[in-house]
């Protein structure tokens, strides 16, 4: 199907410092896009562009065709969450609402489905917004962009702040969003939140997409994460492995294999081998999201030199 | 990008969505003004500020037995509201940035310029609520000192005099609007203004002692300019130099507060 959103060779820079450079991508209606990468990476600067407020150096973003700034009344079809702090601290949580649906030519019935539907009661409704946690913000400012009933949603690390049950209510509530047709992105910098529900995901490191595709095809071009095996007679094992040339390095009890469980289940079915745990290396999407994005994390996790001059 | 997909653009249909009509941004933005404690209590507090500086006027007036018109009063009413009404309008625009609801406010209306628009028409019709609330509380002002004073009491107002009230008005919040623009910043702008309304004045007079200066001065005061407005008596050259000041510390700054926001990258 043909891309909602649409963003070509987009580049912005700020004097020598490249925050988004030359990224290109698509998102499809019916489908959540998820966009991640470690912070500073770009993702903010990329969809701050796609809704106007920082001007593009080079390259364009169109919705459904068009620059955002020629959708008339854009809250009725571009649902937008950048910062969910970003509210008046002294109005209220349905004071909020109300200036939207007012801005959208909506009925104040909607703000009131909207409260519901972000769980936000009527005591807290009344509350003002410098007494939210970041975690209502968060609901109040999804409440915000569901307002006009969009078909596109734009949300920057709206996961931000839940609690557990709140990131999984939001999933369920994209990905319905998403099965009745929308088209959503979303960004975060914390890989669980976004593997199970992105249909597609695009890996951003240091302003430059790193990575995409699905989970799985993901996982695939990373020629898979190995496993975990162990055996009840691992020295059997490790003659075997040895034998088939898989090489192996020891984990806890037993070893962590470069091979998919499936060929280490064979062999252990050929050799005779009984084995008492077998499974794939959790997190090997995170590995993966770790190791594209090494060169632009904070933290120096591959031991490799610290980046310099990346004024962040 | 594959030509298939450019044959067949998934596209919004936006047929059914007019922009959204001018009246509607404007009526927002006056909501914006009041729906906080903050500018509700300035607007409040603007109203008994000014009915504050009238009940110590007529006190005064009364006790020591002065003879005042009705245009006296007006006057008194106009301190407050000078000072007052350029700070509205300086928090009507900086709000917008310091507590950063124009990130919200861009994404539902992108033409900044349109958003703008409805900013300072919403101070102005704010302005002329502020004349008509000035006027009732002149009014009554007048209606005490009249009920209280042996004095001759006068009710003469002309819609001229009116006219240069909301003239007065419209000049103080479209300043603080300018300076608010201009400097995005709610503490800044404030300062800045009243560095420029009560410091600037001083050094004008100050720099009248130059003779040179002696004649610019009434071309780029401002506020001096204003003066004629207040007595509601203005002549062909009064208005030039209104005019020509008001280049300088309205328009101006307007000018280049405008030029910033429609360029700024909203944080």
């Amino acid at each position: 199907m043909a891309a909602m959103i649409k963003v070509e060779g987009l580049t912005r820079d700020y004097g020598n410092f490249v925050a988004v450079d030359d990224i290109s991508f698509t998102c499809k209606p019916g489908t959540v896009t998820g966009f991640l990468g470690p912070n500073g990476a770009g993702k903010t600067t990329t969809m701050r562009v796609m809704v106007g407020l920082t001007p593009a150096t080079r390259g364009e973003v169109t919705i459904g065709g068009l620059h955002f700034h020629d959708i008339p009344n854009p809250g009725r079809h571009v649902g937008v969450l950048l910062d969910a702090s970003a509210q008046h601290a002294g109005r209220t949580g349905r004071e909020v609402l109300t200036l939207g649906a007012r801005t959208m030519g909506l009925p104040m019935s909607r703000v009131e489905e909207m409260l519901a539907l972000v769980a936000l009661d009527d005591t807290e409704s009344r509350r003002r917004v410098r007494n939210y946690s970041l975690g209502m913000r968060q609901r109040l400012g999804i409440a915000h962009a569901l307002l006009g009933d969009p078909s596109v949603l734009i949300l920057d690390e709206p996961a931000n702040g839940l609690d557990p049950a709140g990131i999984r209510w939001m999933r369920g509530l994209l990905k319905g969003y998403a099965d009745r047709g929308g088209t959503v992105l979303l960004s975060s910098h914390l890989l669980n939140e976004v593997e199970q529900i992105a249909d597609e995901m695009l890996l951003i490191g240091r302003g430059k997409i790193v990575a995409r595709g699905t989970k799985a095809e993901l996982l695939a071009g990373a020629g898979g994460a190995g496993t975990l095996v162990v055996a009840e007679d691992n020295d059997r094992l490790v003659a075997a492995l040895d034998e088939r040339g898989i090489s192996h390095t020891p984990v806890g009890l037993g070893f962590r294999v470069d091979a998919q469980p499936v060929d280490v289940g064979r062999l252990s079915v050929e050799k005779s081998i009984v084995l008492t745990d077998l499974r794939p290396v959790e997190g090997g999407l995170e590995d993966l999201f770790l190791e594209l994005t090494s060169d632009t994390q904070r933290d120096d996790l591959a031991h490799l030199p610290a980046p310099t001059g990346a004024p962040l | 990008m594959t030509t298939q997909a450019a044959a067949a653009p998934m596209t919004l249909d936006v047929s059914q969505t007019p922009r959204v009509p001018f009246t509607r941004l404007v009526q927002v933005e006056l909501r914006k003004m009041f729906d906080t404690r903050a500018g509700r209590w300035l607007l409040i507090s603007i109203a008994a500020t000014t009915a504050l500086v009238l009940v110590i006027q007529l006190w005064v007036v009364l006790a020591q037995d002065m003879s005042v018109t009705f245009g006296d009063f007006g006057g008194g009413a106009n301190i407050p509201m000078n000072v007052l009404l350029p700070v509205l309008g300086i928090m009507s625009v900086t709000s917008e940035w310091s507590q950063r609801t124009a990130m919200v406010t861009f994404s539902l209306e992108p033409s900044r310029s349109r958003f703008l628009r409805a900013k300072f028409v919403s101070t102005l019709l704010v302005a002329l609520v502020a004349v008509l609330v000035g006027l009732g509380l002149t009014i009554l002002a007048n209606a005490v000192y009249a009920g209280l004073s042996d004095n001759p009491v006068t009710w003469e107002l002309s819609p001229f005099q009116i006219f240069c009230f909301f003239l007065l008005y419209v000049f103080s919040m479209a300043t603080g609007f300018a300076f608010g623009t201009l400097l995005l910043n709610t503490a800044a702008a404030i300062v800045i203004y009243f560095v420029y309304s009560f410091i600037v004045p001083g050094l004008m007079e100050l720099g009248t002692l130059l003779d040179w200066f002696k004649d610019i001065r009434p071309w780029i005061d401002f506020a001096n300019a204003q003066n004629p407005i207040i007595e509601a008596d203005v002549s062909g050259k009064e208005w030039a130099q209104l005019a020509t000041s008001g280049l300088i510390w309205l328009v101006l700054p307007l000018v280049i507060g405008v030029w910033r926001v429609l360029r700024a990258e909203v944080k």
